[in-house]
């Protein structure tokens, strides 16, 4: 047996140099790429290419899971189809009382703040994606979802599902994006305690249920049972949508913070889909709306199909800034800077879609607006955008993000 | 024994990357050992020549697409521990199972703490005793992920 490990001569001579220089070599490569990783933006475009290449093997590893659960669908019986259809049925219907109410309130709310033409971004197009991964160790919480650059999916895209947030895209492939939650321990979420309205920032807490509070001061008004909604400032997130309930609040004498936990309302673990929400105006549409409703109507499931969920009027709209918004209904995502009263009316956005899906390109030709350096991921930034409501056709990711609180 | 094919090295790897990245329950995923590297490890220890410090470097980089936070950060641990390991084969090859086990272990924690520094270095610190628990578990498994290793690479014996 050989004492010492690398007489000279040996085989890894032979190729380009020692081990040892081999080594630096690859080590220099790997510090360098990660140099350039971290200051993102450098590597974009490779990142962009892997994670292409790599989604077919996330597909192909995920699929047993999958099939299992498809064979489980489509064995289902009869009974429980139609039970589930008419439960759904009754849903439907509650929900489209209720938002015809919502529509007139919002409308009412923002004539009585004067600020018709800058009522806050509100999620006004979404798009269904299949989860094909989720890693939910204490370490990593990410999702992989089915969409991506093709169906206009765009890095730091806000994620919910029906119940609350989820997330945000942080890797975006061509067909494929990556979430990271909520509750990773790297996110943080800024958020406003509904019952107050004060405001802090989320962070995961390391495990895969919960939320810390960390910059509450001990005597901040919180108690257990409180909603936390997100409060739209950083412009990641579309402010009022439901994140987490406080479950627990500790107050220590010695302590100068609260120690707060919250347990959010998405359930990632029992989701099958999740929605995209597309609210902010520099980020209108899907670039290639022909793919996007190929994509979905290849799929062929209504829900998969955007939909207008906003009655409100968007600001985006170039007309002039006194024009009264109109209550487009479950107007057709696509159009949202024209109004087109015709189709307020319809309440089947599957029946408008392809009627609407060649104009999506429209928003993005008439707003070309050279988008405001994104906001950082998570990082809220209280004092970037300024409500500015005497320029109602600029559109504005947070305005009137200030006036939300009396 | 004659070295092992490149195309056997690639597959086996391949194999490994999916085996390391399929989604498991949780806890089944913090115990689950990166097998990725107990294969490069095997093929550098067992052969260097073909399975070289390259290997590791691509490996590492396979993983970094599929897990990493930043780019690079696999590649870099895994390199180091390939070049550790082609360095000492001869060594860590005449060994028994079990020490051969230790060693990996020892190789598998300098691979996580390298790990861990670079996520402390990039700003994505993890600070939980979970994440050395699969250098724990890798040890454990080296010794049949060994044997199925060395079933295919020599017919004979």
């Amino acid at each position: 047996m050989a004492a010492f490990g690398t007489p000279a001569g040996r085989p890894w001579q032979g190729r380009g140099g020692s081990a040892g220089f081999r080594f630096t070599l690859y080590a220099a490569v790997a510090v360098v790429v990660m140099y350039l990783d971290q200051r993102q933006h450098y590597l974009e475009q490779l990142r962009y290419l892997l994670q292409a290449a790599a989604y077919p093997i996330q597909l192909a590893v995920n699929s047993p899971p999958a099939a299992w659960r498809w064979i489980g669908q489509s064995f289902e019986s009869r009974e429980r189809l139609q039970a589930e259809n008419a439960r759904l049925r009754a849903a439907q219907r509650d929900l489209e009382l209720r938002s015809m109410r919502y529509e007139a309130l919002a409308r009412e709310n923002g004539e009585l703040r004067g600020l018709r033409a800058a009522l806050p971004p509100v999620a006004d197009r979404w798009l269904a994606a299949e989860i094909v991964s989720i890693q939910l160790s204490s370490l990593r919480q990410r999702l992989l979802i089915d969409r991506g650059a093709v169906n206009g999916v765009f890095k730091a895209q806000a994620v919910l599902d029906d119940r609350g947030l989820i997330g945000q895209t942080t890797h975006v492939g061509p067909w494929s994006a990556e979430v990271i939650l909520i509750t990773d321990p790297e996110h943080a979420v800024p958020v406003r305690i509904e019952r107050t309205g004060l405001r802090t920032i989320a962070v995961g807490a390391g495990d895969a249920t919960s939320l810390a509070l960390p910059y509450l001061p001990a005597n901040a008004d919180i108690k257990s049972g409180d909603l936390l909604v997100t409060s739209g400032l950083g412009g990641v997130f579309p402010e009022g949508y439901p994140v987490a309930r406080v479950t627990a609040v500790h107050r220590d004498a010695v302590q100068p913070l609260a120690q707060v936990r919250a347990e959010p309302l998405a359930h990632v673990d029992t989701d099958s889909e999740v929605m995209l929400v597309w609210f902010r105006a520099d980020r209108p549409m899907a670039p290639t709306p022909a793919g996007k409703s190929l994509v979905e109507l290849k799929s062929g499931i209504p829900s998969l199909q955007p939909q207008a969920v906003l009655p409100r009027p968007q600001p985006t709209a170039p007309g002039p800034p006194a024009a009264t918004p109109q209550p487009a209904r479950a107007r057709p995502p696509a159009a949202v800077p024209r109004r087109q009263p015709a189709e307020s009316q319809a309440t089947e956005p599957q029946a408008t879609e392809p009627a609407a899906a060649p104009k999506a390109a429209a928003p993005k030709a008439a707003t070309p607006q050279p988008a405001p350096a994104t906001p950082e991921p998570a990082t809220p930034q209280p004092g970037t955008p300024e409500p500015s409501k005497q320029q109602p056709p600029t559109p504005q990711p947070d305005a009137s993000q200030a006036k939300e609180q009396p | 024994m004659s070295a092992p094919s490149g195309g056997r090295i690639v597959f086996t790897a391949f194999v490994a990357l999916v085996l390391t990245v399929l989604p498991l329950p949780p806890w089944l995923d913090v115990l689950r050992p990166v097998f990725l590297v107990l294969a490069v490890l095997y093929w550098s220890v067992n052969a260097p020549r073909t399975g070289d410090i390259a290997l590791g470097f691509f490996a590492g980089f396979a993983l970094d697409v599929f897990q990493g936070p930043v780019l690079g950060q696999h590649a870099l641990a895994l390199s180091l521990v390939t070049y550790i390991a082609v360095r000492e084969h001869q060594r860590i090859r005449s060994k028994p199972a079990f020490q051969q086990a230790l060693i990996v272990f020892a190789a598998l924690a300098v691979y996580e703490f390298v790990l861990f520094a670079i996520d402390g270095w990039s700003g994505h610190p993890v600070i939980s005793a979970l994440r050395w628990v699969h250098t724990v578990t890798g040890a454990l498994l080296w010794p049949p992920v060994a044997a199925i290793l060395a079933y295919g690479s020599r017919g004979h014996a």
